[in-house]
């Protein structure tokens, strides 16, 4: 078997994979929006209702029907993209959902990169030089990030960074009241205001995004700069760093090209576990900075007891987090080059 | 059964030395165990150390900074922040310890079984294991609580319920590789059940990496619980909650009133790092390469 071929046979394989935990989450999310407390039909007609309108929206809602065929009805609308209606806004959940979705993912994603570039550099630098101070500053990193509350760390940094120092702008959304949004393209503000050609734009939303970014990078980046310490110095260790050292191999192609290619690989698989707490900590930092994202909406729509909105929310969640996963599977099966090798 | 009882007698005596020596030997642990002290007093004496009563409003008073009277400040009803952070201990750790020993049991039940027996079992509860992983877990214990109803025992339930899969498959692992052990043979051979040798053999066997999991766990646990008062889940107001109180004082922290959210955020982050640290202390305790 050809080497890309087999490649690619292994990612359809990683992506067939994904396709048992898509129905897992389609069932759990039908069940949980079937354990609603007492009766949905009463609750959707309204506290002044009497017994036949309950009786008319139980039979639109479809819940006078068996289970199983309640889960094909479930199914099916799914499959249409059609999440139910938003109590709180009247607009279809599905539509409320994408149109916040894009907020989530710029925030979500920046965090992301901002974690990566600073912990896999801080790991690298840890594990070269045991028990220095870059060592000692890295453990703490990690054990701060690890110990702080998200939201305690974004009201902290509003404090210090707005209240205090005047730098940042107030928490209040993606973009200063002052500033029309840009013309959605991609629906990143930073990234249509860029391809709108405005800078003023660009710079007002990146200055909003700063704080709440950082606030997700820091929660982010203590599992990422931990793997990568523990990782490098297990590969540092092992016997064909020797022998490259021992053939006087420089220090830096030792170091990016033989260790970290290899370091690099323990890293990704644990970007899985790392994901899951991005995806819940955005809810939280959304919250704090009052981020128009499908995180603040979930709460409002929770504080206001809009079920439809909360399921649907936590649907999109875990299909971003498998999207999020098999993307990482993917990578690994590519970068991995013992994969290439047929066995 | 006096030999039974003085070789029992020995071996707690052994496990104290053994503790005394770990914490002498790791200034943090011995920490993170004061701290520990320090908590547990806290949340069980709370209610009758503080200054003023947690409920008790004060419109005169009210967004006051910290002072000799108001050490930590009042809130905007005028009750006293402090009086309020100690008394929430109680509630937090609550939550925390009920959600976690919820999972240890349901954990240790389902791992065991299916690490001890394999088949049918395991393939089912570790179809639904994987499927549980397969949310964010913070987002699937909102979804929970949303469906089951918005209290604090339902808080309780879905961060048990998020935090299961960790112990069932530790559990599952652990059990799983001592399952042809030369110890779980002889028991066999000796005519005991497997249900028998399953909880007097094997399960003692797997407590210690439990304990680790559970001390590792539980800052996570009340986290992920603040986390879900914090968003208005479960605790109501006027009740005294360290996620609720950083949430009632977030609308304050841009009109410069700092000390209403950051004061029950400290406390938080200190419990977390408590049971972080002392999570790593544990598994020097119970790692059998350090235990000469």
């Amino acid at each position: 078997m050809s080497g890309p071929r087999s490649k690619l046979l292994l990612v359809g394989q990683r992506i067939l994979h994904a396709v048992p935990a898509l129905v897992g989450i389609v069932i759990i999310t039908f069940l949980l929006t079937r354990a609603l407390p007492g009766d949905p039909a009463a609750y959707f007609a309204g506290p002044t209702a009497d017994a036949e309108s309950i009786a008319q929206i139980r039979h639109n809602l479809g819940l006078d029907r068996s289970l199983p065929v309640q889960f094909v009805v479930y199914v099916r609308d799914l499959l249409h993209g059609d999440l139910g209606q938003s109590i709180s806004t009247g607009q279809s959940v599905g539509h409320e959902l994408m149109a916040r979705l894009p907020a989530s993912l710029e925030l979500t994603l920046v965090a992301l990169i901002v974690a990566i570039a600073i912990a896999v550099p801080l790991g690298i630098l840890a594990a070269t030089r045991p028990d220095s101070w870059v060592d000692h500053l890295c453990r703490f990193v990690v054990t701060l990030g690890v110990s702080l509350p998200t939201f305690f760390t974004g009201l902290a940094l509003v404090y210090i960074f707005y209240y205090q120092l005047g730098w940042s702008p107030a928490p209040m959304g993606r973009l200063d009241i002052l500033y029309a949004s840009p013309a959605a393209i991609t629906g990143f503000f930073t990234i249509d205001a860029l391809l709108a050609g405005d800078f003023e734009i660009f710079k007002a939303s990146v200055a909003q995004l700063v704080l709440p970014a950082v606030t997700l990078a820091l929660f982010t980046l203590a599992p990422i700069a931990r793997m990568t310490r523990a990782s490098m110095l297990q590969v540092l260790a092992s016997d064909f760093i020797r022998t490259a050292r021992a053939a006087g191999l420089s220090r830096r192609k030792v170091l990016f090209t033989y260790a970290f290619g290899n370091a690099v690989l323990p890293v990704i698989t644990t970007l899985g576990m790392v994901f899951s707490f991005v995806l819940g900590a955005n809810v939280l930092v959304e919250k704090v900075f009052s981020w128009p994202g499908i995180g603040s909406f979930a709460v409002d729509a929770l504080v206001s007891s809009d079920y439809a909105a909360v399921q649907g929310f936590v649907l999109t969640m875990a299909i971003l987090f498998v999207a999020l996963n098999l993307l990482v599977d993917v990578i690994y099966t590519l970068v991995d080059p013992r994969l290439s090798v047929p066995a | 059964m006096s030999a039974v009882t003085a070789a029992r007698d020995s071996a707690i005596k052994r496990n104290w030395r053994h503790l005394v020596h770990v914490l002498g030997g790791n200034p943090l642990t011995l920490a993170a165990f004061s701290l520990l002290i320090l908590l547990v007093l806290v949340a069980v004496l709370g209610p009758s150390l503080v200054p003023f009563s947690p409920f008790a409003s004060n419109a005169a008073e009210a967004l006051k900074p910290p002072s000799t009277t108001h050490w930590f400040g009042t809130d905007s009803v005028g009750r006293d922040v402090f009086s309020r952070v100690i008394v929430a201990t109680r509630l937090d750790l609550l939550i925390s310890v009920s959600a976690v020993a919820l999972s240890f049991l349901g954990g240790c039940l389902i791992g065991s079984i299916a690490g001890f027996y394999g088949g049918w079992f395991d393939r089912i509860s570790g179809r639904l294991i994987d499927t549980i992983m397969a949310f964010p877990l913070f987002v699937l214990a909102m979804g929970i609580v949303a469906a089951l109803g918005n209290n604090v025992a339902n808080v309780v339930y879905a961060t048990a319920i998020v935090n299961l899969p960790f112990y069932a498959r530790l559990a599952r692992t652990e059990v799983m590789i001592r399952r042809e052990a030369g110890f779980v043979m002889a028991a066999r051979l000796s005519g005991n059940s497997g249900p028998r040798i399953l909880a007097t053999q094997v399960f003692p066997n797997i407590l210690p990496p439990m304990m680790v999991q559970i001390s590792l766990n539980l800052g996570w646990a009340i986290l992920n619980a603040a986390g879900l008062s914090f968003i208005g889940l479960g605790v109501r107001p006027p009740a005294a909650e360290w996620g609720i109180m950083v949430a009632e004082g977030a609308n304050n922290i841009v009109s410069g009133e700092w000390w209403l959210a950051i004061f029950p955020g400290l406390a938080l982050m200190l419990a977390v790092f408590t049971f972080n640290l002392l999570g790593d202390g544990l598994r020097d305790l119970v790692d059998p390469q350090r235990r000469t």
